[in-house]
């Protein structure tokens, strides 16, 4: 009697984690769905190749803002790659000492700043003294916030490189910058690109950072010191706006966003498990 | 001895040339070895200190702004709860009510669920499976938060409003939390929005920690002949009790800090209400809001101070989540 209580309890138990997942995977199929169901519809081409029509017109797109966010994240990966990596670089090769535990503190505190808050300071920083929305702050402001992810991912790929392969670099008698660039760094590059994908996937769906800093427009530019539209600030923006139009290509827009952002993420997974099962197949 | 040392620096150089030139292309390179690893060494440590000098020059910055609303309200700010732009009032009392409000809602909804997927994932479906589901989990976390927040304005605040609120105020009406009007957009929208977007955070988590306990515990509770459930609760969730409580802190720093989604769905009515039906505002939601239709510096100011103490709480949540895992993994490991 008492063991049927307990595998009834058992029975229960499991059945409440299937219930658990089904809660979470449930919403997350309807988010999908909804995009694409209304997506779908007001999806076409013009969308990708024109600009913004004034209230009332029909039609118009969000070239300006789709190149917009392209041209924010390069500016933030141009900034943040290579200084995420470098102190990835320093965290894994040199990761003793009180700059690297502050360096870690740091990174772990910067991921935890809210995005808004990283916003509020590249507005000041750099909106203010140039006294106008820019393309740069935007830019700065993302790099801030992919700056940790790439950091952390980088110290967490090198940590794994075992260290028999740097001592076999110095004994062939290579300077020890050279076995960290030439062959601990070159011999990661896929695992590092993937940490680098998954933060540009990060930095492709910020929003609130974006808000003050790259502010949006309606039109196309391409300049670097002036307001520039982002896709997800024009969704916002559409989002929030009376017009029917206006939020069909918010939807619209957040198709192509998740597209794009659910892309890069699944790609970058799908690239560092190929190399793994490839690597199981060397033996 | 001297002569010995410029000896082998010559010879390494040369060694350093051959390498060089068999190597790369690159220009010959007439330091020795010692004196390229320490430029390197102090270039990639210079990077470092510039990472740690731009939080520094954050927060400073955060305070340079905030000062003159600093000045004006002083400390009394955090607890002021009338925020009036038109008249330079200003107080941060309704944004931090908000913020902990919507904020633990979501912890609440959010934490057993993840906990159970996490278990899910990790002991009940077989390998690939796993992978499977985990990698929809984290999917949830790469959805960008604008995403989230249409889709809580157009398919969730409906849905609160025709099926959710009925069904709440005729079971738990009585409570003075499930009364007013429900407009769909509130509280318990924004509580449920973050929440979906917080479980990730905290089942992956929770999976690394369950991870850490050996298979040796689990298989000698099956061995005494506990059930799948009796071994879970005995030895895996006992001894992770402090780690999923780190996880539990960390996915509050992450619901303090959402932005979009929560400003999209929340209402943005600076009040403090008991009701969960009813539109309220979160710290980062006003600064969305606000910040560029700010006309007067005190303003700006004000919200910058709100940026400050949004950052201060998050900080101190994220500090103490560390501590929590770190004193954690330092057990396990020991």
């Amino acid at each position: 009697m008492y063991l049927k209580y307990r595998k009834l309890k058992n029975l229960i138990f499991h059945f409440s984690l299937y219930l658990c997942a089904a809660l979470v995977l449930i919403p997350l199929v309807l988010i999908i769905f909804f995009v694409f169901k209304m997506g779908a519809t007001s999806i076409n081409l013009d969308f990708f190749t024109s600009l913004p029509k004034p209230v009332g017109e029909d039609g118009g797109g969000m070239k300006h803002a789709i190149l917009g966010t392209l041209y924010m994240v390069s500016i933030a990966s141009v900034i943040s790659i290579p200084l995420g990596l470098l102190c990835g670089v320093y965290l894994s090769e040199f990761g003793k000492g009180k700059v690297a535990t502050l360096l870690r503190l740091t990174i772990d505190m910067l991921t935890g700043v809210p995005s808004i808050v990283i916003g509020i300071f590249a507005y000041i920083t750099i909106v203010v003294p140039l006294k106008s929305f820019s393309a740069m702050a935007g830019g700065v402001a993302l790099s801030i916030i992919i700056l940790p992810i790439v950091c952390r991912s980088t110290e967490e790929i090198l940590k794994l490189v075992p260290g028999h392969i740097r001592e076999a670099g110095l004994a062939l008698g290579l300077p020890r910058w050279r076995v960290i660039f030439n062959i601990v760094v070159k011999g990661n590059l896929s695992s590092l690109t993937t940490g680098v994908m998954l933060a540009i996937s990060r930095a492709a769906g910020e929003t609130a950072p974006l808000l003050f800093t790259a502010f949006g427009n309606m039109y196309l530019s391409y300049e670097i010191d002036e307001p520039m539209a982002s896709l997800p600030v024009q969704i916002y923006n559409y989002a929030i706006s009376p017009f029917d139009d206006w939020q069909r290509q918010a939807w619209a827009g957040s198709l192509v966003l998740i597209v794009l952002v659910l892309g890069i993420n699944i790609f970058a997974r799908t690239l560092i498990s190929l190399k793994h099962i490839k690597f199981r197949y060397r033996g | 001895m001297i002569n010995e040392n410029e000896s082998f620096i010559e010879e390494s150089t040369k060694f350093n040339n051959l390498v060089d030139s068999n190597c790369t292309k690159s220009k010959v390179f007439n330091f020795s070895y010692q004196l390229q690893d320490k430029i390197n060494y102090y270039l990639i440590k210079s990077f470092a200190c510039l990472v740690i000098l731009l939080l520094i020059g954050l927060v400073a910055m955060l305070i340079y702004s905030a000062l003159p609303a600093m000045e004006e309200f002083g400390l009394g700010f955090a607890f002021g709860d009338d925020w009036n732009p038109v008249e330079d009032e200003f107080g941060a009392l309704p944004f931090l009510f908000g913020t902990l409000i919507t904020s633990f809602l979501a912890l609440m909804l959010a934490t057993p669920v993840s906990v159970g997927v996490a278990l899910f994932i990790n002991e009940v479906l077989s390998k690939k499976l796993a992978a499977v589901v985990s990698l929809f989990v984290e999917m949830i976390a790469a959805i960008p938060s604008i995403v989230f927040g249409l889709w809580g304005v157009f398919y969730l605040a409906p849905f609160v409003k025709e099926t959710l609120t009925p069904v709440l105020k005729s079971s738990l009406g009585f409570l003075p939390f499930f009364q007013g009007a429900s407009f769909g957009i509130g509280i318990l929208t924004a509580s449920l929005i973050l929440a979906l977007m917080i479980i990730p955070t905290i089942t992956s988590i929770c999976r690394i920690v369950f991870k850490t306990v050996p298979t040796l515990q689990k298989e000698a509770a099956l061995a005494l002949g506990s059930t799948r459930f009796e071994m879970i609760k005995i030895a895996l969730l006992r001894p992770s009790f402090s780690g999923i409580m780190g996880a539990i802190v960390l996915g509050l720093g992450r619901a303090l800090g959402e932005t979009m989604a929560v400003a999209m769905v929340i209402g943005n009515s600076p009040s403090i209400s008991a009701s969960l039906f009813s539109p309220a505002a979160t710290m980062a939601s006003v600064i969305a809001n606000e910040y560029t239709e700010a006309d007067s510096d005190l303003h700006l100011s004000a919200l910058c101070y709100v940026g400050f103490l949004l950052f201060i709480v998050t900080f101190t949540i994220n500090g103490l989540a560390r501590f929590i895992v770190w004193n954690q993994s330092k057990k396990v490991g020991g």
